[in-house]
């Protein structure tokens, strides 16, 4: 039998999410934003939520979220998207708000916002991507960068004395009553991208079951600024990032 | 016994040969072209051994840029 004959719509496993847009991402090669891009698009589409999801898109690489998942988005302030999500879902609370942010939108200039919608328990869910540095702007330090680590701005390598250490603020945020859900993930092998799945759909009927926040922390990748190929940078994460961020959930409270 | 067929198609014009799909994939299907590039002068991925292909779609997982339609066909 040959290819051409196993490629006919009945044999479809599959495909391209219908809530992509035609655009070619911005994103580096193999940038994991494009991993957990397809997740929520997925996800959204699956669970029937797509004429009443807001996203809300942050400051940094996955600025243009907007461009690529055609559902409606706020483009936020500089980490200040749970600020915008707590309006956004309390004025259509039948509608399904999420944030999308990276570490230094999250947990470094919005880290009051975040700390502070997790805590008034504000029924959104919280995207995190972790990279452990400032992607965007050219591979800073970050609140969460690993001891040790090089960066643009600690080319030597982060140091506890003079740079304080890394910030695990997920485990914070699972410390706060206003959280059900808080679970780290990552995308870098099919198994993880699979069970991550299960872990955002969960934190999505959380957020449509008015449960609380639930935030998503994927540990992901930023081969450009970690400057590594993107398979070596998947390695040096799984090897490195894990030990700092293990994953699994953190809290996951059902009532 | 029942075996299970697979076929890939890949948008090469929007892949961006990261590799990761070639790391991903269990049967050495994948493979990145070593010298021609797409329009945006990346060495797209193609399948360098179909016959292999299980349809299990790790490759589609993993891709950033949702490049794969993944087929599977199990016969009898
Ligand atoms: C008010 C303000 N301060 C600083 C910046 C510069 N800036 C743009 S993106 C960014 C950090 C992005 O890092 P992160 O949130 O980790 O996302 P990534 O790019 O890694 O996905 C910074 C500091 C800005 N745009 N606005
Ligand atoms: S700079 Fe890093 S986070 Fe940004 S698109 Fe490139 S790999 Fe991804
Ligand atoms: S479907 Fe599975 S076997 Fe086929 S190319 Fe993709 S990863 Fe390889
Ligand atoms: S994972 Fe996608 S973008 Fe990367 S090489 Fe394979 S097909 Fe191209």
């Amino acid at each position: 039998m040959n290819t051409q004959d196993i490629i006919k719509p009945e044999n479809l496993v599959a495909s391209r999410p219908r809530l992509f847009t035609d655009a070619i991402t911005h994103y580096c090669p193999g940038c994991s934003h494009g991993v957990v891009h397809r997740l929520v698009a997925e996800l959204i589409d699956e669970m029937g939520l797509t004429d009443r999801t807001v996203g809300i898109a942050p400051v940094g690489c996955a600025v243009f979220a907007y461009n690529y998942i055609d559902v409606d988005w706020v483009e936020a302030a500089h980490g200040r998207a749970p600020a915008v999500a707590t309006a956004i879902s309390r004025l259509n609370p039948e509608n399904f708000v999420f944030t999308y942010q990276g570490d230094g939108d999250l947990s470094a200039i919005g880290c009051a916002e975040t700390i502070h919608a997790a805590n008034r328990g504000e029924n959104i869910v919280i995207i995190f991507i972790n990279n452990a540095i400032y992607g965007m702007t050219g591979g800073q330090m970050a609140p969460t960068t690993l001891l040790g680590m090089k960066t643009a701005t600690c080319p030597y390598g982060r140091r506890e004395d003079l740079n304080g250490y890394p910030l695990p603020i997920s485990n914070l945020l699972a410390q706060l009553d206003g959280t059900c859900y808080v679970t780290r993930q990552a995308v870098h092998t099919p198994a993880a991208v699979r069970t991550a799945k299960k872990a955002l759909k969960h934190a999505i009927e959380n957020a449509l079951a008015k449960r609380g926040t639930s935030v998503v922390e994927f540990v992901s990748t930023c081969n450009s600024g970690w400057k590594m190929t993107p398979a070596q940078a998947n390695d040096w994460m799984a090897e490195h990032m894990f030990a700092k961020y293990p994953l699994g959930d953190l809290k996951n409270r059902q009532d | 016994m029942a075996k299970v067929i697979g076929a890939v198609v890949i948008d090469t014009a929007r892949c961006k040969g990261c590799e990761l799909c070639v790391v991903a994939c269990p049967t050495d299907v994948l493979a990145l072209q070593p010298k021609e590039v797409n329009d945006r002068g990346y060495h797209f991925a193609y399948t360098a051994n179909p016959d292999a292909c299980i349809g299990c779609a790790s490759c589609a997982t993993v891709c950033p840029d949702a490049c794969f339609t993944v087929y599977r066909q199990v016969i009898k």
